[in-house]
Formats: C-alpha cells, sequence, structure tokens
C-alpha cells in the first residue's frame, strides 16, 4: 500500500523536546534518589537513555538508576498474533521496591503495552509511584485508561495511519513521522 | 518474531538447526526471568497442560512442572502407578479422555519407543516427548547443548563424548542428533556390548578406552547405567565397568586439559562417576538443572504460541 509521510517532528524539534521532557522530570524528581528511569523495550530504551544522558548533562552529580523492561511475557495479545512473540532483555539489576519509576516508551496508543509493563514491573518489587512518560502520544485511541504524565507531542491520528519514531542510534536521524494511507 | 518448524516436539532428528536457534534464544530470557525476585509469567495463563508420565521420573517430571507453573499454566499430573491404565485402557483412550477435559498440550513419557508420535497422529494437542523408551528425550539434549553453549559461548568444533550406555538411552540418541545439528563432534565410549549396532552410520566415532576419550574431550556426557533396562548381562559387574568406564578424580588429573563433566541424572554415585567429581568445580551438573528448567518454558512457551 502507498503510503504519505508527514514529519511531525523533525532533528531539531526532536532534540528540544527531549530537553524539555528531562527539565520537566527535574521539577518533580529533585535529585532523583530513589527515581528509576525505566525504558520499555524494544523502543523505549532509546529514550530512557537520551533522557537520562540530558539529565547528567544538565546536572553531572545526578545519580540516575536506570534499567530496560521486557513486557513480552506479560503481553494479553499473546497467541492472537499468528507467531510467538520473541522476547527482549530485561536489565533490571536491583528491585524497584519503594522506589518512584519513570517508564518511558516511544509511542503511547492503545496502552496495552503499558499495562503489560506494570504487571511486568510487579514482578521486581512494589514501587512507591509510577509514572510515564512517552515522546508522542496518540490521542483518542486507547483501549484501557491509561494517560501519559509526561508527553513530547499530541499527536490526533486515525487507526489506519502509523506514527514512526526513527533513532540517530539505529537509523541514522532522529526524526518523527506520521504516515497516512494514500487514497484510492 | 518467529515460529518453530514443527507443531510438536518430538524428537531433535525432525527440528532445523533454526529451532534450536529460537529455542536457546528464548531460553535465555526464561533463565533471566527464573533468577529475578518474582519469577513467575502469565505467559500461558489460559493454557492447560497434561503431564502424562507412563514411566517413572523425578527430575523431568518436576522440571516440567515447575516450568509450566513458572508460566502460569494450569497443570494436570497424571502417572501410570495409579490409573486405569492398570485396568487394560489403551494410551488413544486414556489420552482422549484426558483432553476431553479441554486439555491444550500434552507432556508424556512413555516406555515405548515412537508412542509421542503415534500420539501427535491421533490426538489433537500439542505433544512435548518427555522420553520415549530407548528412542529420544528431545528437552534433556537441548539443556545439555544449552550448557554447553552457556559455558563455550558455542558448539561449532567442541569435541564432546558421551560415556555408557548408549544402546539403552534415549539422551545419547538426541544428544547426538542435537550436538551434531550444531557443529559439535560427537564420539561415544563404552564396552561395545552397550553400543547400538548402527551408531557408526550416525557419524559418531567409537573408543573403547575411556582415558583416551576423556583426552580427545571438550565435555564428558557420563550417562547413567540403567539397570531396569538390561534383561540380559551386557557387562560382567557394576565393578569392572566402574573400573574401566567409571570417571574418578585421579583420572580427571591426569589428563592433559580440564574438561566439563556432564550427567543428565540420577546420578549412581561409585559407579559412572565419583561423588569428588560429581561434586568438583569441572562439573556442571546442577547448572544443567537449572538450564532445565528454562529450556522448557521455552519449548512450552513457543508451542503453545502456535495453538489456534
Amino acid at each position: 500500500m502507498e503510503q504519505n509521510g508527514r514529519i511531525i517532528l523533525d532533528h531539531t524539534q526532536f532534540n528540544l523536546t527531549i530537553k524539555r521532557l528531562a527539565h520537566q522530570l527535574i521539577e518533580n524528581y529533585n535529585d532523583f534518589s530513589d527515581t528509576v528511569i525505566i525504558g520499555l523495550q524494544p523502543r523505549g530504551i532509546y529514550l530512557s537513555e537520551r533522557i537520562k544522558s540530558e539529565l547528567l548533562k544538565i546536572n553531572p552529580s545526578f545519580n540516575i538508576q536506570s534499567g530496560s523492561l521486557d513486557v513480552t511475557f506479560y503481553r494479553d495479545d499473546y497467541r492472537r498474533q499468528g507467531n510467538p512473540l520473541i522476547p527482549s532483555k530485561t536489565e533490571l539489576d536491583f528491585t524497584v521496591e519503594n522506589k518512584k519509576i519513570v517508564l518511558v516508551d516511544d509511542v503511547l496508543y492503545t496502552g496495552r503495552t503499558i499495562r503489560s509493563g506494570l504487571d511486568a514491573l510487579l514482578a521486581f518489587g512494589r514501587p512507591k509511584t509510577v509514572a510515564l512518560l512517552v515522546l508522542i502520544n496518540r490521542r483518542y485511541k486507547r483501549h484501557l485508561p491509561i494517560q501519559a504524565d509526561y508527553i513530547g507531542k499530541n499527536v490526533h491520528s486515525i487507526d489506519t495511519e502509523r506514527v514512526i519514531v526513527s533513532w540517530k542510534e539505529t537509523d541514522n536521524k532522529d526524526e518523527v513521522i506520521l504516515y497516512t494511507p494514500k487514497d484510492e | 518474531m518467529s515460529k518453530l518448524s514443527v507443531n510438536h516436539l518430538l524428537g531433535i532428528k525432525g527440528l532445523q538447526k533454526e529451532d534450536i536457534g529460537i529455542i536457546f534464544q528464548t531460553a535465555d530470557h526464561f533463565k533471566e526471568v527464573i533468577n529475578r525476585p518474582i519469577k513467575k509469567v502469565p505467559s500461558l495463563r489460559d493454557i492447560t497442560i497434561a503431564n502424562l508420565f507412563f514411566e517413572n521420573s523425578t527430575r523431568t517430571k518436576l522440571s516440567f512442572e515447575i516450568a509450566e507453573k513458572r508460566l502460569s499454566a494450569d497443570v494436570l499430573n497424571f502417572s501410570s502407578s495409579n490409573s486405569s491404565v492398570k485396568k487394560g485402557e489403551t494410551l488413544i483412550d486414556t489420552v482422549n479422555n484426558i483432553l476431553s477435559m479441554k486439555v491444550d498440550m500434552v507432556v508424556m513419557r512413555h516406555p515405548n519407543p515412537g508412542a509421542a508420535n503415534f500420539l501427535a497422529k491421533h490426538v489433537d494437542a500439542k505433544i512435548v516427548n518427555a522420553g520415549d523408551g530407548a528412542h529420544e528425550h528431545p528437552t534433556q539434549a537441548l539443556l545439555d547443548a544449552f550448557s554447553i553453549r552457556e559455558k563455550y559461548g558455542d558448539l561449532k568444533g567442541k569435541n564432546i563424548i558421551i560415556v555408557g550406555d548408549i544402546l539403552h538411552s534415549r539422551v545419547a540418541l538426541s544428544n547426538i542428533f542435537c550436538l551434531q545439528k550444531l557443529g559439535a563432534n560427537v564420539k561415544v565410549c563404552g564396552p561395545l556390548t552397550l553400543m547400538p549396532k548402527y551408531i557408526t552410520s550416525l557419524g559418531v566415532e567409537v573408543i573403547t578406552n575411556l582415558k583416551e576419550a576423556l583426552n580427545w574431550c571438550d565435555v564428558a556426557i557420563m550417562l547413567r547405567i540403567q539397570l531396569e533396562r538390561q534383561d540380559l548381562k551386557l557387562f560382567p559387574s557394576l565393578r569392572e565397568y566402574t573400573m574401566l568406564y567409571g570417571v574418578n578424580k585421579e583420572l580427571l588429573d591426569s589428563l592433559d586439559k580440564e574438561i566439563t563433566i556432564m550427567h543428565p541424572g540420577p546420578i549412581n554415585r561409585g559407579v559412572e562417576i565419583t561423588s569428588d567429581v560429581a561434586d568438583s568445580d569441572q562439573s556442571i551438573i546442577l547448572n544443567q538443572v537449572e538450564n532445565g528448567v528454562a529450556i522448557r518454558m521455552a519449548v512450552l512457551y513457543l508451542l503453545a504460541g502456535q495453538i489456534e
């Protein structure tokens, strides 16, 4: 199917957005003691790493714990997708007991990944609070009552559209593009 | 996303090398899961698994059961010693009755070779072979290869010797298939009376001298002498077997290099290996048991993913 792409965050906006999100976190978490930033596999880890290095640029004395979380085994659409889902790596070498968690993902859409993430997190203890940070929030598309606390950009989109986030680390550029299927 | 090329795990013979790769990759993640503070994931919460053991087993049965429970599946346990099999019910009848209770997967151990293949043709459930007579024991071979991969990184070019009762061993056959598919060199060692007639047709050389065999290998898989499967006397005495084919610490220390010792269990301490060898740093026997849970979780997870 042929598609039209529209850039919704270009390179400059992309990096400004990450800077803004980092500053917003500082407002609420002060020096980040007892705070853990967790990126959701596979695509949320780039954002969480970026946010972390941005925070350290702002104040190198921050002691920020971070990790990655894979939610594959907690998904509710397992066996509804044809093929089994192959998991990614979870790297959390500490418990989250009584910690303030910032869960990080690239795009918030149906909310199902985040729901699985909340379940997966429980396997590592009982966090004090959990907040959600996303780069792109696709509004009005939620299947579950889940909302983000920190949002890079809100996007109004329809189901057939796709939001693709590219990362310098894997795709050679920082960019967010909204693809709309062409009408016949 | 990947998928196994098979719908059941009946034996290693029917697997592709890629299948083994997918299973190992998935097992890596489950190994991380079973070392978490909370070791359970909800993946198979809507799946029911029946463990049908028509032959005795401790390790395999517990390992499957714990793997199933860690995946949140519902588990039914059945062993033939206290069942209607004693009243003359056929295998298909027994299994179909159990399946009528809406079971999705069957893990079966059976004394007859081919029992799992037979079942896969006749009943509508995913079958995992947990050992069928002297035929195959695929999850054991997978966990053995996984343990070697964990220690050495890769199996390609590794020299692996399987020592002992090859004739009666399903572990040996599955291991030969599995290790060869992964590029390892496999030889067997033991008295000729315990060697299957056609073993060389598998591309496996027989070495009758234990010390020569151990000097050749990187890893030695020691098999148990299966007294319950020997109708004939195939060697004069256990004592003589131990003298010629038992591994003790002095023998291990006299070798040119440090080799790794494995054993599928249960160990006859003092027969195929002595206690100081079984408990030494060179033995990875308990790692095998831990990896067994991760491997079985991976197999069940991947097969369950293919249930329509």
